[in-house]
């Protein structure tokens, strides 16, 4: 049966469908290309949203030969493959004998002098021999692979672009494939005699059903990505379209296919010459040697090894090569950390914290309370994330951490629940929960927080819920896990969950599988499993943004419901200011992975104190009616700056309207002035006596006058005269 | 089918002039075969026309149509029913000829900046690739690249260099380039700044609305969110399972919806304004919009009908016209 090969393949471009968003910082890590790991996909795209931005490698199409040399196993079969092609293409040249010169002095002789690699029963030299054979080999092994992966590609390109030739190309390969293949090359060999290329060609035939189900999958992948549809639009055909976007997506795919097919070309080569099918008798083929080697393997063990070690070693270096370029990419780290990384981690940041808590004055931790302390996050080994974040929650309040991508506020979350990415970690300051500092703390004691004391519901409903098992078994087993209860007890619990965060028929929804059910309905059952431990605090990453806006609103109402009934505490990480009014009493506004403002919402959102949250309010469509909706919207010109470029001073100068002299050494926090409300901004008193505002600086193009309303004239855009101290 | 009069921004009525894109009564079936016929259609007899110059905004969540409405346009996908035509001429079955005519006036940008440009072409050969097509030289397509990155504010040098070392807002701004490089006349935005933070939405509206006034283009602005599309838009459809709700002004859309749906839609977009938001929300919570369901509604009847407060059993069993109610087109057979 000719094996079909399906290694993983350099798994399918990402499909960003999620809306991650970003902002103009420059990616640390590339989009959609080919190979990233699907599963770490926003991982590896470098978005903004979340732990993954800061240290996303970047990955380039050629980092497949980087791959390649890394490894050493596929090191050392470059240079085995690239010694033998060399060796057999100057074969003769070199050969010190005939391969069908017989020394009868030498029958089946071991390595000496003469013969460096021993005779075999007819006193034919076998270092000749095998090398004599080696371009034959190889050459056909190549025709194999040349007509296998190409007719595959070919195949999976075309039945990628259409629907009804993909039903029809596909129905023929599966018969393709269900055919004996080995019993179709004898019959071949019946019709044609052993003529290698015929049939190593006729191998490829059978072979490319194979490979055209692996590259189908991606081919199909590929034509569904955006820049198709973009090309389809510019009027581009169809075969220019598969040619210039689908086909270089596919290239790692072939290299690695190709690899593999040499091998299983080879050694099938080797079995056809074993059972006599190999070429003409006096031409050398290892597979006749070795057959030659079998009858003499009592009295002349030696004449097995040097032609079975050349096969075997060829066959290791194809796929070892094929194994190095198919494998994705490490260089994202991995979603959550391992369970290493966290007992390593811990170890590491309880000395850190414990040196930060010998400093920093213990708050008496009220019943309920988070108090998040001088909290610093970073790269391990370099750059921070976060610098320098404190706020605190009360109990049965709803704190709003809001910022952009880039701003620290997701890893600020994490970090409160020690769920921080591979290769980031507290690098400093205090998490106060309970009488204890989270922020030093084993995996254990977090073990046990986790679930019971603090619980976490995540931006992609779909992705928290295990797409394999139904919600009522989901939900039913972390109810056990954490409360300990029996079966039938925590199956009408998960009634009640259910029904505490309004799914109305919830005796249905608990049969069903995350697929079944919508983006809300998802949600809601999110939060059900985050209630199962009934958790005193609730980190909220973004619950809404993948929601209608119906439906967040919706969502937003529960968490409101909650609040008030249970009692919990909320920390909700945002992008979104109308999110922010809506449910959060309090809010910490982040930039460049600092506090640059914080208090009560009705005062920062009314009266906001910093330029950057003023920047914000001016630049948001949602702050204005439709009656005073601006010609344009007030921007902030350049980009979040990358953390290894955080300066010193304020990180919010290089793009601030006000800035100036003073705003060079590093700003501390300092009461804003009202309530309990804090500001990082030297200006922040001057910007609140004078009343100034961020302003549109970007003035509306001429105007083309049959177009707009009937006085034509140019508005003059808001541009106030600011002083710049 | 009402006639639509255009109402500009400051209140004078136009007369109907020659409409650029016309869409009438267009539907889309996914699927083939006797359940695809059953099932209910993503795009359910929608009409409505966008003039030279007129930016158009389609709103809807998800299950809408509205990007199915924007691909149908394109040529992306398949109607099932109905007419689109442009400039006059019927454009609903063009063939891959026509289509590659159309190409150069009508264009498109794309929601997700990660996927809408080739990884592995440089950024001057995915801007140069719909004057290639179209037979314009190497150098001057070059030249024209470069011209229009500068005018999107981004660095000449660009040309050379690939999607992956450009940030999302960059990215979008060179889809932007590459729409408006072949002089079109009709822009599709696909939900094209969803996808984008606060500021870098800003800049690239911004941009958009520039090129706009530089130009006399014309938009079909696609989005969810209401208030982006109050920005930039004159005129606003709502759409709600494929069917069209409410259509008219966008500052009647927005500012006194009609529909229950409008209604629900633009009541539940939050504002950043603490008090005012608490306000908002008592109202929303006054509408009484019931939770959506998974189970879709009766064919036949108003698609709106199993979460609308004013539904009654003529709602469920008869879908409404469109019918002209102050400034707008509303479908409701309650207002």
């Amino acid at each position: 049966m000719i094996p079909s090969i399906a290694p993983v393949p350099a798994t399918a471009p990402a499909n960003a469908e999620n809306a991650d968003k970003e902002t103009d910082t420059d990616a640390a890590g590339v989009g959609a290309g080919a190979g990233a790991a699907t599963a770490a996909a926003p991982a590896a795209t470098g978005t903004g949203r979340g732990p993954r931005a800061a240290f996303g490698g970047l990955f380039a199409p050629r980092m497949s030969s980087r791959r390649l040399f890394a490894s050493p196993g596929a090191a050392a079969g470059i240079i085995w493959l690239a010694a033998l092609v060399a060796a057999s293409l100057t074969a003769p040249w070199w050969l010190p004998y005939k391969t069908e010169d017989q020394d009868f002095t030498a029958i089946l002789s071991g390595p000496t002098a003469a013969h460096w690699l021993g005779t075999d029963e007819l006193g034919r030299d076998l270092l000749s021999r095998i090398f004599a054979a080696a371009a034959g080999t190889l050459g056909t092994s190549l025709i194999t692979v040349i007509v296998g992966v190409g007719l595959g590609t070919i195949l999976a390109m075309v039945a990628a672009a259409g629907e009804r030739t993909e039903g029809v190309i596909s129905r023929v390969t599966e018969v393709m494939m269900s055919l004996p293949g080995t019993v179709i090359i004898l019959a071949v060999i019946g019709a044609v005699g052993t003529n290698i290329p015929v049939i190593m060609a006729i191998l490829g035939v059978l072979i490319s059903a194979g490979i055209y189900r692996v590259m189908l999958g991606q081919a199909t992948s590929l034509q569904s990505q955006l820049y198709v549809d973009a090309a389809k639009v510019d009027g581009v055909s169809t075969l220019a379209i598969s040619l210039r976007h689908v086909l270089p997506g596919l290239s790692n795919t072939i290299v690695v296919q190709s690899a593999l097919i040499f091998a299983v070309g080879m050694l099938i080569q080797a079995g056809l010459a074993f059972i006599g099918f190999g070429p003409p008798i006096p031409q050398p083929s290892w597979g006749g040697m070795i057959q030659g080697a079998s009858q003499h393997v009592y009295d002349a063990p030696w004449l097995m090894v040097p032609t079975g070690a050349v096969l075997a070693l060829t066959v290791l270096a194809a796929n070892a090569i094929g194994n190095a370029l198919g494998k994705a990419p490490n260089a994202a780290a991995s979603h959550l950390p391992s369970a290493a990384d966290r007992r390593r981690r811990t170890a590491a940041s309880a000395s850190a914290a414990a040196s930060a808590s010998a400093a920093a004055p213990e708050t008496p931790a009220a019943p309920g309370r988070l108090s998040v302390r001088g909290l610093s996050v970073g790269v391990d080994g370099g750059t921070p994330l976060v610098t320098d974040v404190s706020f605190d929650v009360e109990q049965g309040t709803v704190l709003g951490l809001v910022g952009e991508s880039g701003c620290g506020k997701t890893m600020t979350a994490l970090s409160l629940l020690g769920l921080l990415p591979s290769g980031v970690s507290v690098t400093g300051g205090q998490i106060l929960w309970d009488g204890r500092n989270l922020a030093g703390a084993t995996e254990t004691a977090m073990a046990g927080v986790r679930g019971r004391g603090i619980a976490l519901i995540s931006q992609e409903p779909m992705r928290a819920l295990d797409p394999m098992f139904t919600v009522g078994y989901q939900l039913v087993s972390a109810i056990r896990r954490l409360r300990k209860t029996g079966k039938a007890q925590a199956r009408a619990e998960a009634l009640s969950l259910l029904e505490k965060v309004g799914i109305v028929d919830a005796g249905r929804i608990l049969t069903t599988y995350p697929h079944q059910i919508s983006g809300g309905m998802a949600q809601r059952v999110a939060i059900a499993l985050a209630l199962a431990g009934r958790p005193r605090l609730l980190v909220a990453d973004e619950p809404t943004t993948a929601l209608d806006v119906t439906v967040q609103a919706e969502i937003l109402s529960l968490l409101r419901t909650l609040v008030k009934d249970t009692g919990m505490s909320v920390v909700m990480v945002t992008h979104d200011l109308g999110v922010v009014a809506d449910i959060c009493d309090t809010v910490a506004v982040m930039y460049a992975g600092q506090v640059v403002e914080s208090g009560r919402t009705a005062n920062i959102l009314d009266n906001p104190r910093h330029p950057y949250t003023l920047a914000l309010l001016a630049a948001d469509p949602h702050a204005n009616t439709a009656a005073d909706m601006p010609e344009r919207l007030a921007t902030i010109s350049g980009q979040v700056p990358q953390p290894k470029d955080w300066p010193a001073g304020c990180r919010f100068m290089a793009r601030c309207q006000f800035a100036g002299s003073a705003c060079v050494a590093p700003v501390p926090l300092v009461p804003s002035g009202s309530d309990d409300g804090v500001v990082r901004c030297v200006k922040a008193d001057e910007l609140a006596v004078e009343g100034l505002e961020w302003v549109a600086t970007e003035v509306p193009a001429r105007r083309v006058p049959d177009v707009r309303s009937a006085d034509s004239t140019v508005s003059t855009s808001s541009a106030v005269e600011k002083d710049r101290a | 089918m009402s006639i639509e009069t255009a109402v500009w921004q400051d209140g004078t009525a136009q007369a109907p002039g020659q409409p650029l894109l016309e869409v009438v009564d267009l539907v889309v079936r996914y699927g083939r075969g006797r359940k695809a016929a059953a099932a209910p259609a993503a795009v359910d007899g929608v009409s409505f026309s966008i003039r030279p110059g007129e930016t158009v905004g389609l709103v809807g969540e998800s299950g809408s149509g509205k990007s199915t409405i924007g691909k149908a346009i394109l040529g992306l996908q398949k109607s099932s029913g109905g007419s689109v035509r442009y400039d006059g001429t019927d454009i609903t079955h063009a063939g891959p000829a026509r289509r590659r005519e159309l190409g150069g006036e009508l264009r498109a940008v794309f929601q997700d900046p990660n996927s809408s440009l080739n990884p592995r072409q440089t950024i001057g050969a995915s801007l140069a690739e719909p004057l290639r097509t179209r037979g314009v030289a190497a150098r001057e397509a070059r030249q024209r690249a470069e011209d229009m990155l500068a005018r999107v504010g981004l660095p000449r040098e660009a040309v050379d260099r690939y999607p992956g070392q450009f940030s999302g807002g960059q990215r979008q701004r060179i889809a932007v380039a590459r729409a408006l490089i072949c002089e079109p006349k009709l822009v599709v935005c696909d939900e094209a700044v969803s996808a984008l933070d606060l500021s870098t939405q800003a800049q690239v509206l911004n941009l958009l609305a520039d090129l706009r006034d530089e130009r006399g283009l014309s938009y079909l602005f696609i989005a969810h969110d209401i208030s982006v599309v109050q920005f930039l838009a004159q005129r606003v459809v709502v759409l709600y399972r494929g069917q069209v709700m409410e259509s008219g002004p966008a500052a009647s859309v927005t500012e006194s919806p009609r529909h229950p749906f409008t209604q629900a839609l633009v009541a539940a977009s939050p504002v950043p304004r603490p008090a005012e938001q608490a306000e908002r929300r008592q109202k929303r919570e006054a509408l009484g919009v019931r939770t959506a369901s998974a189970a879709t509604a009766a064919p036949g009847g108003c698609p709106f009908s199993q979460r609308c407060p004013l539904a009654t059993d003529l709602c469920r069993s008869e879908r409404p016209a469109l019918r002209t109610v102050g400034a707008s087109d509303v479908a409701c057979h309650y207002v």
